[in-house]
């Protein structure tokens, strides 16, 4: 049997293939029962109703248990409610990379209208940009296109 | 108990409807991006409306889950505030819907994220951020439409005057809540002030209010919009994709 910690945090995203649930900061904890060896695995969506939640549970179970884990449990929480803040140094590189500008800072402070700062394009590196459209391809992006480029890039929001 | 399972119900039945009816636009929005907007905004909805049925199904305790909610009630048994529930009328009707809605529904999430039932208080802290980007995305278009061409600003008023009368509807007081919802009119004062101010728009005057959703005396719209949304469960039940 191997690490279950290390076996769970190498799934990857569903919708964003090239980051793991762990670097994405969704991965919460990865505990094992100390009475029955249980591993149990806590996770949390980026939106309530994020429809990959299912395919990630049933991508941590598999995971499990090729790791010899096959009895595992994983549980989904809602509080404290998940930030792009949480998203690793080494994620946002990975999104970059893939062509999604990742998320400034979130706002805090809880106004109404959160600041924005400019966003640069992951294709040129211009902060000449402009957003096209509030929503994108999932829950989580909006679409932006760079005006240096002219290319349209994902941009994952600031939450 | 039954107190709490009538709140948790109402607000999920809120999101509920909302999401199927801004499910209707999917592929008919005046625009791509919008189209995209408005099926997101239908996700979050349908996110939050599952986190709150399958909690009122426990709260309840008679082995309902979200689905046995969802699909196997009558619009009698509904509790969702007539707002949700009317039809979606042209783009600026929808938008004057959902702008009163989320500025409604950013105060509640808010306040709920403090209350002191646990469960309630972390969905409310999840939703309380989606529900900002929806008022946020709302408020621009009730701005570029009010505040646009004459005829845009017509529209966006006429629909503004039809839909008002539905908004008193939220803020029945019930101080045994776990947010009186009586307490969130401020807030929503303020927000919808401003924005109307921006967008040149008029705010109605107080009179009409029509009521009754809480309590399950629905317009007759609600039971074609499940009639729609229930079908196939009740055609196939226990189906799965």
């Amino acid at each position: 049997m191997s690490d279950p910690r290390e076996a769970v945090a190498a799934v990857v995203d569903p919708e964003i293939r090239v980051i793991t649930i762990d670097e994405l900061g969704i991965l919460r904890s990865v505990d094992e029962d100390p009475a029955t060896g249980r591993v149990v695995v806590t996770i949390t969506p980026t939106y309530t109703g994020c429809p990959a939640m299912d395919v990630i549970r049933a991508d941590i179970r598999r995971a499990l248990a090729a790791a010899g884990h096959p009895d595992a449990e994983v549980r989904t929480v809602y509080a404290p409610a998940w930030s792009t803040d949480w998203i690793s140094e080494r994620g946002r590189a990975k999104l970059a990379d893939a062509g999604i500008a990742p998320p400034a800072p979130a706002a805090r402070g809880g106004g109404v209208v959160p600041l924005t700062l400019a966003v640069r394009c992951p294709r040129c590196g211009s902060p000449e940009t402009e957003q096209v459209s509030r929503f994108g391809s999932t829950a989580c992006k909006a679409l932006w296109r760079c005006r240096s480029c002219s290319e349209p890039f994902d941009h994952l929001k600031a939450l | 108990m039954s107190e709490l399972f009538d709140f948790t119900l109402a607000l999920g039945d809120d999101a509920l409807i909302t999401a199927q009816r801004l499910g209707e636009w999917t592929s008919r929005a005046p625009e791509m991006e919008e189209d995209v907007a408005l099926a997101n905004i239908a996700l979050d909805q349908l996110g939050a409306a599952r986190l709150l049925l399958t909690y009122a199904g426990e709260l309840e305790g008679a082995g309902r889950d979200e689905d046995a909610l969802a699909y196997l009630r009558g619009d009698r048994e509904f509790r969702n505030c007539l707002l949700v529930e009317l039809p979606n009328g042209d783009f600026g009707m929808t938008m004057a819907k959902l702008f009163l809605l989320a500025a409604y529904q950013l105060p509640l999430y808010t306040a709920l994220s403090g209350c002191a039932d646990e469960r309630l208080a972390a969905i409310g802290a999840k939703a309380r951020k989606e529900s900002a980007y929806h008022l946020d995305h709302a408020s621009l278009w009730v701005k570029r439409l009010g505040d646009g061409t004459d005829e845009s600003h017509r529209r966006m008023q006429d629909a503004v005057d039809q839909v008002w009368p539905y908004t008193h509807e939220l803020f029945t007081a019930d101080p045994a809540a776990p947010v009186d919802p009586a307490t969130l009119r401020a807030d929503f004062d303020a927000v919808v002030s401003a924005v109307f101010d921006e967008a040149t728009l008029t705010r109605p005057a107080d009179g009409w209010a029509p009521g009754g959703g809480r309590d399950g005396v629905h317009t007759e719209h609600l039971s074609y919009l499940l009639a729609e949304m229930q079908v196939l469960h009740r055609a196939h039940p226990g189906a799965r994709w």
